[in-house]
C-alpha cells in the first residue's frame, strides 16, 4: 500500500436488524444500510460522497469513524486495521479521525459554554490541563474565524454558521489527520455555506488534513472534492477524480444524478439530454437483483438483472459498476489507479 | 394488525402468569399463618393444624401455587368428607376470616367499583377534554387561564383530603345531600346517585385536570402543523379542521392514559371508596390487609392485574386504530 | 412587465409583525408587488427573510393572535386581510392554493390520501356526488403521476415516498383549478432527481391550467430553471425585483451580487474561493438603521452616510425592467451589475 493514502475501506457492510417481528419479538430482516464499500481516501484529499438521501452516506461516515461497528469489512487507517481496536488503542485512532456533524444545533450541547465544548476532547483524551486548554481553545477559535473573546458564550448565542465554526473548532482539537464532514453546509444558507466551505478548504491546504466530504449537493463537492464517490442503494456505482465523473459520468445514474442538478444560469433552458429518473429509490431492506439501479435505468437488458456489475476499473480508466458504462473518451489516458 | 393483536394477547397471558407467580410467593412469604389466623386467638393447635390442611397450607409453597392456579380454571375443592366445600371456577382462593370463596367476594364488591368507575371517567373525560378544548381554542385569554389555573392545582391536589373536604361541606356542613349510603341501582336508583354523586365528582375533577392539559397542550401542538395549515389553506370550515385535523391528533396520547386510568380505577379506588365507605373492591383489599386476610388479597391483586394488563393491550389496539401509521408495520 | 392586464395578485404595503417574548419581529415590512396570470414568479432570499410569513399572508394564514397583519392584498379584487372569514374561506383552495415545503408533514396521517385530495374538492363543490369526486380524484392522481392509482387511493400518506407525496400535496392544490398556486420550498426537503420530477410537473401542469406560480425558494438554481419574474428579499424587504435574465446578468443590488457570487456551482470553475457576505442575516427585532444590509454590505460606503440612516426604497433601475432599493446610483448599480467581479 502506497504511503499516499490516508484512509482505506474495504468491503465495509453496515445492516440494521429491522422487519416486522415474530412471535417472539426478533426482527426478520435488515436494512442493508451499506453493502460492500470500499475506496481510498489520498493523503491531502478531499473524496467527495454524494447520494440520494437514504442511500448510506451518513451510515457510511458513522461506520469509517467506528461511532457504530461495521457488520463486517476492515478500515485501514494509515494502513493500520483499526476494525478491531479498542481501548487505548481506539482512543488513539480517534485522536486522528474526527467528524463534523450536519446539525450545527444539535450536535453542540446547549448547557456547556463555547469554551467547554471545543475543549471536550482534549478533556476526555486527558490530553491537557485547565490552563492549557483554554489557549488552546482560544488558538482554535481563532483558526475557525470565531472571536476568542467569545469563548464563555453559549451555542444560542451563535448564528448557524458561527455554530458550524464551533464544530469544526472542536474537530480539530486533537489535532487529527482526517476528517469525516457528514452534510457540514446543508443546513446553512448559501451566503453562510460559502463561508464554511472556504474555512474547511483554508484549513484543508493550512493543516494537510485528508477530508471525507459527504453532501447531497453535487455542486458542493463538486467545489471542493478531488476525488468523488456516487453512491446508490448502499453501494458506490461509480469513483474516480471530480475533474472526470463530473465531465463525463461513466454510471448512468451519475449522469442522471448530474442532469437533475439545476442549471445555474437561465440562458441553459430547456438544454438538451437532460435525463429524467422515473420512480423513487427502491427499498434498501429489499433491494433489486443484479445491478441495483437496474429499476430506474434506461439501459437495463435482462444481464443487469442476473448479474451484479462489480465495481472496477474499465479500459478507459474510468471506475464503474455498470454492465454499460457511458462511452467516455479513451483519450484521457489516465492509467486505472 | 392480526399478528400483532396475537403477539399483544400472547404477551399479555405470560404477563399475568409472572404477576400471579409473583404475587403468590410474596403473600405465601409473609410471617403470616393464614390456618392461625382463621380461627381466631383461642384457637387449639389440633384446629390449626386441621385447617392447614383443610386449606392446602400444609404442602410445598410451589405446590398451592399449582393448586390455586388449577382452580383459576377447574374450581376448587376444600377439606374432606363432612367439610368439604368448594369453589367453583374461575376460583380464587377461600376467605376464612369471611368464611366465603374469594370469587364470590369479588363479585359482590365489584360493581360497586365498576360502577364507581365507569361513573366517574365518563364524567372526567367530559370535563377535562372539554375545558382542555376550550383552553386551547382561546389560548392566553382568560377561558385559558382559568384551565390552566384549574390543571395546576387539580394535579396537585389529593383526592383522599379533597374527598373529606367535600364530604364534610357537603354532608356535614350544607347538608345538601345525606351521607352517602350506598344501594344498588336495581334495588333503589336515587339512592345509588345520591351516593354516587360526591365520589363520581370527587374523581373525576381531579383526574380531569392532567386531561385539560394533555387535551390542551395536544390540540396547541397540532394546530402548528402542517397538515393543519394546509387543511386550512384548503378552505375547510373551523369544525372540520378541528374535528379531522387537530383533534385526531390530540387524542392518541389522550387514549393511552385514559386505558390505564380507567383500568386503575377498577383494580380498586381504594381511597375514594374508603373515603365515602363505599363497598368496592378498593375497600374490601384495605380491610384483607387489616386481617392479612391473604387469599382476599390475592384475589383482589389479581382482578387488578388482570384489568392493568387487559387494558394495555385494548390501548395498544386502539391506538392501532387510531394512527394508521402503527397499524401497517 | 409591460403588462397591460389587470394583476391576479396584488400585494400592497404589506407589512406582518409578530409580538414575542423579546420583541417586536418585522418578518415582513412593507412589501409590494403585482403578480399576472401565467406568470412564474420566484421569491428568494436567506433562512428567516420573511418569504413564507408573506406567502402565508397571501391565504391569510397568519391569523396567530401574536401577528399583526397590515396593509393590503387583492385576490380577485377582493382584499383578503379584511374579508370576511367566509370569503377568504371561498378564495382558498379555489382561487389560490398552496404547496407546502415538507411533503412529510403536510399530508394529514390519519386519512387515505383519497379522502384529502377529495375534501378539498368536496368543499368547493358541495354538491358533487361520490362517483363524481371518486372519478375527480383519480383524474388528478393520474394528471400528478401516481402510479397505479385505483390501488393506492386507499393508503395513507406514510406509505408513499417523500416525492409521492408532493405529488399528492399538489393534487390536493390543483383540484380545483386554482389561479395561483403558492409553492413554498416545494422541492426543499427532496432529492435532486425528485426535484427534477416535481419541477418538471409543476412546468407542465401550469401549461395545461394555465395558473400563475408563485414559488419561493432558496436555490438559484431553481430560480434559473423555472422563474420569469424574480423577487429577492433581505430581512423583511424586496431588495431587488428583475426579469431572471437581468437577475443572473446584471443583477442590480450589492445583496444579489453577494448572493450569485456565493453559490458553488458545479458548471461554473470549481476551487478557490467562493465570494461570501460577511457575517449574518440580522435580527428582525432590532433591525439595523437605514439600509438593513448595509452591515455586510461592502459597497455602503459608496453613497456618504444615507446606506446607515435612510432606508433606501425600491426604484426601477436601468431599461430591463429590473428594481431595486439600494441608495447606489443607477449607474454604478448597472456597471457593477454587469461586471464579472461584482464584489
Ligand atoms: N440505526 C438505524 N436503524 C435502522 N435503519 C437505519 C439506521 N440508520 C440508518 N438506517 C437506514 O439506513 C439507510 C441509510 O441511512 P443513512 O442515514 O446512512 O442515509 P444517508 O445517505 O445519510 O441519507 P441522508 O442524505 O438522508 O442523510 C436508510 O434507509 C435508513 O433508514
Ligand atoms: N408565529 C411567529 N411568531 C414569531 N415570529 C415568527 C412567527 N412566524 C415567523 N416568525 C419570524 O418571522 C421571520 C420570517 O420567517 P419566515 O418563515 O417567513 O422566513 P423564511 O424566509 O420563510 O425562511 P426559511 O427559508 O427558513 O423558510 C423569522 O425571523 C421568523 O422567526
Ligand atoms: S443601500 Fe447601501 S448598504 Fe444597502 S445595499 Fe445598497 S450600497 Fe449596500
Ligand atoms: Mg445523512
Ligand atoms: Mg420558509
Amino acid at each position: 500500500m502506497s504511503s499516499d493514502v490516508a484512509l482505506q475501506a474495504v468491503d465495509l457492510v453496515k445492516h440494521f436488524p429491522t422487519g416486522s417481528k415474530g412471535l417472539l419479538g426478533r426482527p426478520d430482516k435488515s436494512v442493508r444500510a451499506v453493502d460492500g464499500v470500499s475506496f481510498t481516501l489520498r493523503k491531502g484529499k478531499t473524496l467527495g460522497i454524494v447520494g440520494e438521501s437514504g442511500c448510506g452516506k451518513s451510515t457510511l461516515a458513522r461506520v469509517v469513524t467506528r461511532l457504530i461497528e461495521p457488520t463486517s469489512g476492515n478500515i485501514l487507517l494509515d494502513g493500520v486495521d483499526i476494525t478491531k481496536t479498542s481501548g487505548k488503542d481506539l482512543r488513539n485512532m480517534r485522536r486522528q479521525m474526527q467528524m463534523i456533524f450536519q446539525d450545527p444545533v444539535s450536535s453542540l450541547n446547549p448547557r456547556h459554554s463555547v469554551g467547554q465544548i471545543i475543549a471536550m476532547p482534549l478533556r476526555v483524551q486527558g490530553l491537557l490541563d485547565e490552563e492549557h486548554s483554554n489557549e488552546r481553545v482560544k488558538e482554535l477559535m481563532k483558526l475557525v474565524g470565531l472571536n476568542p473573546e467569545h469563548f464563555n458564550r453559549y451555542p444560542h448565542e451563535f448564528s448557524g454558521g458561527q455554530r458550524q465554526r464551533i464544530g469544526i473548532a472542536r474537530s480539530l482539537a486533537l489535532n487529527p489527520t482526517v476528517i469525516v464532514a457528514d452534510e457540514p453546509v446543508s443546513a446553512l444558507d448559501v451566503s453562510v455555506q460559502a463561508q464554511i466551505l472556504n474555512l474547511l478548504e483554508r484549513l484543508q491546504s493550512d493543516l494537510g488534513l485528508s477530508m471525507i466530504f459527504i453532501a447531497h449537493d453535487l455542486s458542493v463537492v463538486r467545489h471542493i472534492a478531488d476525488d468523488v464517490a456516487v453512491m446508490y442503494l448502499g453501494k458506490i456505482v461509480e469513483i474516480g477524480p471530480a475533474e472526470e465523473v463530473y465531465a463525463s459520468p461513466a454510471h448512468p445514474y451519475t449522469k442522471a444524478l448530474l442532469s437533475a442538478v439545476p442549471i445555474h444560469d437561465p440562458s441553459e433552458r430547456g438544454g438538451p439530454g437532460r435525463i429524467r429518473l422515473q420512480g423513487d429509490v427502491p427499498s434498501p431492506i429489499d433491494p433489486p437483483s443484479g445491478c441495483r439501479f437496474r429499476t430506474r435505468c434506461w439501459k437495463a437488458t435482462d444481464l443487469c438483472g442476473a448479474v451484479e456489475p462489480p465495481l472496477q476499473a474499465e479500459a478507459s480508466g474510468r471506475v464503474v459498476a455498470c454492465h454499460f458504462p457511458e462511452e467516455t473518451p479513451v483519450s484521457i489516458g489516465k492509467s486505472p489507479e | 394488525m392480526f399478528l400483532f393483536v396475537v403477539r399483544r394477547l400472547f404477551f399479555a397471558v405470560v404477563l399475568l402468569l409472572a404477576v400471579s407467580v409473583f404475587t403468590y410467593l410474596l403473600f405465601a412469604l409473609l410471617p403470616t399463618d393464614p390456618a392461625a389466623l382463621s380461627c381466631g386467638i383461642h384457637c387449639k393447635p389440633e384446629t390449626v393444624l386441621a385447617n392447614r390442611i383443610r386449606l392446602g397450607y400444609d404442602k410445598p409453597i410451589l405446590e398451592q401455587y399449582w393448586h390455586f392456579l388449577r382452580g383459576i380454571f377447574v374450581g376448587r375443592d376444600y377439606g374432606f368428607g363432612q367439610t368439604a366445600f368448594s369453589c367453583p371456577a374461575p376460583s380464587l382462593g377461600y376467605s376464612f376470616n369471611q368464611h366465603a370463596c374469594v370469587t364470590a367476594l369479588i363479585g359482590e364488591t365489584f360493581p360497586v367499583t365498576a360502577f364507581l368507575a365507569i361513573g366517574a371517567f365518563v364524567l372526567w373525560m367530559i370535563i377535562g377534554i372539554g375545558v382542555g378544548a376550550i383552553a386551547a381554542l382561546n389560548k392566553g385569554k382568560w377561558q385559558d387561564r382559568f384551565a390552566t389555573g384549574f390543571a395546576a392545582v387539580g394535579v396537585s391536589l389529593p383526592t383522599f383530603y379533597i374527598g373529606l373536604l367535600v364530604l364534610f361541606s357537603v354532608v356535614i356542613w350544607f347538608q345538601i345531600l345525606p351521607f352517602p349510603s350506598y344501594e344498588s341501582p336495581l334495588d333503589n336508583f336515587s339512592a345509588f346517585i345520591t351516593a354516587m354523586i360526591l365520589p363520581w365528582l370527587v374523581l373525576a375533577v381531579l383526574s380531569a385536570a392532567s386531561y385539560t392539559r394533555l387535551t390542551r397542550n395536544g390540540m396547541l401542538e397540532a394546530m402548528n402543523e402542517d397538515f393543519v395549515r394546509l387543511g386550512v389553506a384548503k378552505g375547510l370550515r373551523l369544525r372540520v379542521i378541528l374535528s379531522r385535523y387537530v383533534m385526531r391528533q390530540a387524542l392518541i396520547p389522550i387514549v393511552t392514559i385514559a386505558g390505564l386510568d380507567f383500568a386503575g380505577l377498577l383494580g380498586g379506588a381504594i381511597i375514594t371508596e374508603s373515603v365515602f365507605s363505599l363497598p368496592g373492591m378498593g375497600r374490601m383489599s384495605i380491610r384483607a390487609v387489616v386481617d392479612s386476610d391473604l387469599p382476599v388479597l390475592v384475589g383482589t391483586t389479581m382482578v387488578a392485574a388482570v384489568f392493568i394488563v387487559l387494558a394495555n393491550v385494548i390501548v395498544d389496539i386502539t391506538y392501532g386504530f387510531l394512527d394508521p401509521r402503527v397499524r401497517v408495520s | 412587465m409591460s403588462n397591460t392586464a389587470a394583476p391576479v395578485l396584488s400585494v400592497q404595503n404589506l407589512r406582518v409583525s409578530f409580538d414575542t417574548q423579546d420583541g417586536t419581529v418585522r418578518a415582513v415590512d412593507d412589501i409590494s408587488f403585482d403578480v399576472y396570470a401565467g406568470e412564474t414568479i420566484c421569491i428568494v432570499g436567506e433562512s428567516g427573510s420573511g418569504k413564507s410569513v408573506m406567502a402565508g399572508s397571501i391565504m391569510r394564514l397568519n391569523n396567530s393572535s401574536t401577528a399583526t397583519t397590515e396593509g393590503k392584498i387583492l385576490v380577485n379584487g377582493i382584499d383578503v386581510l379584511t374579508a370576511s372569514e367566509e370569503e377568504v374561506r371561498g378564495i382558498r383552495g379555489s382561487e389560490v392554493a398552496m404547496i407546502f415545503q415538507d411533503p412529510m408533514s403536510a399530508l394529514n396521517p390519519y386519512f387515505t390520501i383519497g379522502k384529502q385530495i377529495a375534501e378539498a374538492y368536496v368543499v368547493h363543490h358541495p354538491g358533487a356526488s361520490k362517483r363524481e369526486v371518486h372519478d375527480v380524484v383519480l383524474a388528478m392522481m393520474i394528471k400528478v403521476g401516481i402510479p397505479s392509482p385505483e390501488k393506492r387511493i386507499d393508503e395513507y400518506p406514510h406509505q408513499f415516498s417523500g416525492g409521492m407525496r408532493q405529488r399528492i400535496v399538489i393534487a390536493i392544490a390543483l383540484v380545483n383549478n386554482p389561479k395561483i398556486l403558492i409553492a413554498d420550498e416545494p422541492t426543499t426537503a427532496l432529492d435532486v432527481t425528485v426535484q427534477a420530477q416535481i419541477l418538471d410537473l409543476m412546468m407542465s401542469l401550469q401549461k395545461e391550467f394555465g395558473m400563475t406560480i408563485i414559488l419561493i425558494t432558496h436555490d438559484l438554481g431553481v430560480v434559473a430553471e423555472v422563474a420569469q419574474d424574480v423577487i429577492v428579499m433581505y430581512a423583511g424587504h424586496i431588495v431587488e425585483q428583475s426579469h431572471v435574465d437581468a437577475l443572473f446578468h446584471s443583477p442590480t443590488h450589492p445583496y444579489s451580487w453577494g448572493l450569485l457570487g456565493s453559490v458553488a456551482s458545479y458548471g461554473a470553475n470549481k476551487r478557490g474561493d467562493l465570494y461570501t457576505i460577511s457575517g449574518s442575516p440580522p435580527s428582525l427585532i432590532s433591525l439595523p438603521a437605514g439600509c438593513a444590509f448595509h452591515p455586510r454590505c461592502v459597497h455602503s460606503k459608496g453613497s456618504g452616510n444615507a446606506c446607515m440612516t435612510v432606508q433606501p426604497k425600491l426604484r426601477d433601475v436601468g431599461t430591463d425592467g429590473s428594481r431595486s432599493a439600494c441608495h447606489l446610483t443607477d449607474d454604478v448599480l448597472i456597471s457593477i451589475g454587469r461586471g464579472s467581479d461584482r464584489s
